[in-house]
């Protein structure tokens, strides 16, 4: 993975001194909090419900096992040991003191870690594909352009100050695991006929109060030009959209309002002009220093099939079926992808202990170089785990809690942290998923279901995504009471959809009782071979709306 | 109010005139007009000969006055609220697309935390409140050693500074 | 925060956040910050209302609290006060799905 040199060091740094400055300014009464707010929103710091919340960057997603670590260190001391990965692959802490982050952060950079644009209107932190280096068909490793796009976007001193924030993901498989249609700028990565790597490029995507799939705008950027490209977009962006109400300020709604062939005419413009300047050209030399740093392992030669794997698996069957369900084909014959779930049953999805990061990350050491990822539906991954090893890292995990064989199953949720944590949470979102695990405990059940996605979002910023969950739930307040709207059909990946309203919502005792109505009427109606989603895209909202909505 | 221009603190020799107001009796005084005013009147103002500054609001795009330039000697750009970070991108635009040498200012809500971003993007002068004195301005241009990212300043990007390092390693 | 209040009810108290800490307090008839609800001053009606505000409103430029705000408030049981919206109950209490953590476990009510 990426180490920091000098320089990255010396930045990082120079952020500490500068924000410990500003932290003692506010707590003298020097400066007034208005004043102070977007300085400590630009590293990270927001005030929630019962405490400040720290956000840190995990740059498209990879940690190392030290990093992990020192993480596990900091949250037992700075906070309540425990941290939430969140759908951007971050991790949050949520009982920081402000007097505390001047040190907090001082200890992070001694992991190359920081808070450096994980909040504000700003370019936030790259997100990318968790399998990255690892999946089959991949062009080439997504990290490296990550990389490139996290330096470039660091205290740029045009775009600090956008309209609204700014996220960026890139993926480098046909199979998009890393949503790049719902981003306000989504890159796949990609090679021409010539067999020349460059860039497809999606703007305008996203979710929030308006959720629209992104447009692509171009088809085959150059990888030398990349950074001209985004820097138009971005100008184009900063110039023209909107300030007036912000909730119409993404770039989403510029692309809406003026439309996708205007918006593409006047990129191309500002990128034609960028690109004769010659300033931003990428520099072979530097896009190589960076891929070193994400050079592949060094990989055993083993044959694909594990004859020790084969017999664990025979010898036991919650083993076996953790293997099924949590691991996944890996590019190099006799390695596996294992994600890691952060959904127990009845727990709240994406919540870690400090016990816990400490045990992955001995886990990593012995036996995933080292190495970790952060996925955006709140899992974690160990990239490269010899298939002879599985056992080995089952019981390990299984000794920490964290061997649920849920991914993809409808326990396996995205919720944000909602009304019991978030400030701007109408509702609260990780009671509902724990509810909704613990009614559909029954793990041949779940199997029986399929793979389907929950997303929960306690208010209409969807954080947890709930637009492109097959189900995606909607908290609301109605008066002080909270209040549940459910959407069907919608999807992140390659063909991404948003979901539809099935109609009025429902309270938080009835809540859970609906979606069984829907899973059941799903079993029901199902054919062969069909998933929820499938099924939704054949027969369209009206089945489940008469189930549901059918007066008793 | 204060200028404080190429970094140092000075008096300000130019004359903000509004809309409807005569100019300043000096015929050499240099004044600041607005783009209205410029569109309304520039043939006149070029032909009193005083050196003269347009200024943009958010939402004047730089393209409006880019013909205009060389008979510019400044060119205002207003921050309304210092979130409005439009002016980064405009002056960016005067100095990287149209070449523009005079001097760009920084006017209306111009904090201390955006000196550096404000400076890397082509501003030479910044009109900015009382209590900002000549060693904030230091600290705060002088917070960050390096850039990641050119910009319309002179700072090389870090890639380069590593490009150049290398090369140096290689020689000795 | 309007939107967490319900219309017609009346007696309100007045909450912000520490700022050292971030830590939910509420402002004391003698004008301190208390961490227990219990010991918040209580205003019935508009005006009691706005003149409690206001002597909120005073910590403003301080270096104490944070967003200040009031919010709805009922008699309990016990002869003490209880938080009209969920939220508010939720920011007395601490998370709903944590009971280990925040004042709810602390003994501050």
């Amino acid at each position: 993975m990426y180490r920091y040199d000098e320089f990255d060091h010396q930045l990082v740094r120079e952020r500490v001194k500068q924000f410990r400055g500003q932290v003692a300014r506010r707590l003298s009464g020097e400066i007034t909090e208005d004043e102070f707010k977007p300085l400590r929103l630009m590293n990270g710091v927001y005030l929630q419900l019962h405490a400040y919340m720290l956000r840190i960057a995990v740059p498209y997603g990879t940690l190392s096992s030290r990093q992990l670590r020192k993480l596990a260190e900091l949250a037992r001391k700075y906070d309540r040991g425990y941290g939430h990965f969140t759908t951007r692959q971050n991790l949050q802490l949520n009982w920081p003191a402000l007097k505390d982050m001047p040190n907090l952060i001082e200890e992070l950079a001694t992991v190359e870690m920081h808070c450096i644009q994980t909040s504000g209107n700003c370019i936030r932190n790259v997100t990318s594909d968790h399998y990255a280096g690892a999946a089959e068909g991949e062009v080439e490793d997504p990290r490296i352009i990550c990389e490139i796009i996290r330096q470039w976007s660091t205290f740029h001193p045009e775009f600090s100050y956008l309209p609204r924030k700014f996220k960026i993901a890139v993926s480098a498989t046909e199979h998009d695991r890393a949503a790049i249609r719902v981003h306000d700028i989504g890159i796949r990565v990609l090679k021409n006929g010539l067999g020349e790597t460059g860039y497809e490029v999606w703007i305008g995507g996203g979710l929030g109060r308006t959720p629209i799939i992104g447009k692509k705008v171009g088809d085959f950027i150059r990888r030398e030009d990349l950074l001209s490209y985004l820097e138009a977009a971005l100008r184009v962006y900063n110039m023209s959209g909107r300030r007036d109400n912000m909730y119409k300020s993404r770039i989403k709604i510029l692309v809406h309002e003026i439309g996708e062939a205007e918006m593409k005419r006047r990129v191309e413009a500002e990128f034609e002009e960028i690109r004769k300047e010659g300033r931003l050209q990428l520099p072979d030399e530097e896009v190589e220093r960076i891929r070193r740093y994400f050079a592949a392992p060094a990989f055993e030669t083993l044959p694909d099939q594990s004859a020790e794997l084969d017999a664990e698996m025979a010898k036991d069957e919650d083993f076996a079926h953790w293997v099924r369900q949590n691991t996944v084909k890996h590019k190099t014959p006799g390695y596996a992808i294992v994600n890691i779930s952060l959904k127990p049953i009845g727990g709240t999805p994406g919540d870690i202990s400090s016990e816990q990061m400490e045990a992955v990350a001995d886990l990593a050491e012995k036996y995933a170089f080292s190495e970790l990822r952060a996925a955006h539906e709140q899992n974690l991954t160990f990239a490269h785990v010899r298939k002879q090893d599985l056992r080995a890292v089952y019981d390990g995990l299984s000794a920490a809690g964290l061997a649920t064989p849920n991914i993809g199953l409808i326990s396996d949720q995205i919720a944000c942290p909602g009304l019991d944590y978030c400030a701007l949470a109408n509702a609260r979102s990780i009671p509902l998923a724990q509810e909704i695990s613990e009614r559909f405990a029954d793990l041949k059940l779940q199997h029986d279901i399929g793979r389907l996605h929950i997303n929960i979002s306690g208010c209409i910023n969807a954080c947890g995504h709930h637009h492109v969950g097959h189900i995606g739930i909607l908290g609301v307040d109605k008066k002080g009471i909270e209040n549940y709207q459910i959407t069907l059909g919608g999807a992140a990946d390659e063909i991404a959809s948003v979901g539809d309203i099935i109609g009025p919502g429902f309270t938080d005792d009835k809540i859970v009782d609906a979606i069984e109505t829907i899973v059941m009427t799903y079993l029901d109606i199902r054919q062969e071979g069909e998933i929820f989603l499938d099924t939704y895209r054949r027969v369209g909202l009206q089945p489940f709306k008469d189930k549901l909505y059918a007066t008793h | 109010m204060q200028l404080i221009k190429d970094g140092a603190f000075i008096a300000d020799p130019w004359t903000h005139v509004g809309d409807e107001d005569a100019l300043p009796g000096a015929p050499d005084a240099g004044v600041i007009v607005s783009l209205e005013r410029w569109q309304r009147e520039s043939n006149e103002l070029i032909a009193s000969g005083r050196p003269l500054g347009v200024q943009l609001k958010s939402g004047q795009d730089p393209s409006e006055i880019a013909r205009d330039l060389e008979k510019l000697a400044l060119v205002g750009l207003e921050f309304p609220a210092y979130r409005n970070g439009r002016a980064y991108s405009y002056a960016s635009l005067l100095r990287q697309r149209y070449g523009f040498k005079g001097e760009v200012r920084a006017v209306g809500n111009v904090l201390r935390d955006q000196f550096l971003y404000m400076i890397r993007c082509g501003f030479d002068a910044l009109e900015v409140t009382d209590n900002i004195t000549p060693a904030i301005y230091a600290e705060m241009i002088g917070e960050f050693t390096h850039s990641y990212q050119t910009a319309a300043d002179d700072r090389p990007a870090v890639m380069s500074l590593r490009q150049r390092l290398a090369a140096k390693n290689a020689a000795d | 925060m309007a939107q967490h209040m319900r219309k017609g009810a009346r007696v309100q108290a007045l909450t912000a956040n520490r700022l050292q800490d971030g830590i939910v307090v509420y402002l004391t008839p003698d004008n301190r910050w208390s961490e227990k609800m219990q010991d918040a001053d209580v205003a019935d009606g508009k005006e009691e209302a706005a003149a409690l505000l206001a002597r909120g409103q005073a910590f403003l430029g301080s270096k104490d609290v944070v967003d200040v705000y009031l919010f709805e408030v009922e008699g309990d049981e016990h002869g003490g006060i209880r938080a009209m919206s969920v939220r508010e109950a939720i920011r007395q209490a601490g998370p709903t799905v944590r009971p280990d953590l925040g004042k709810q476990a602390e003994g501050k009510v």
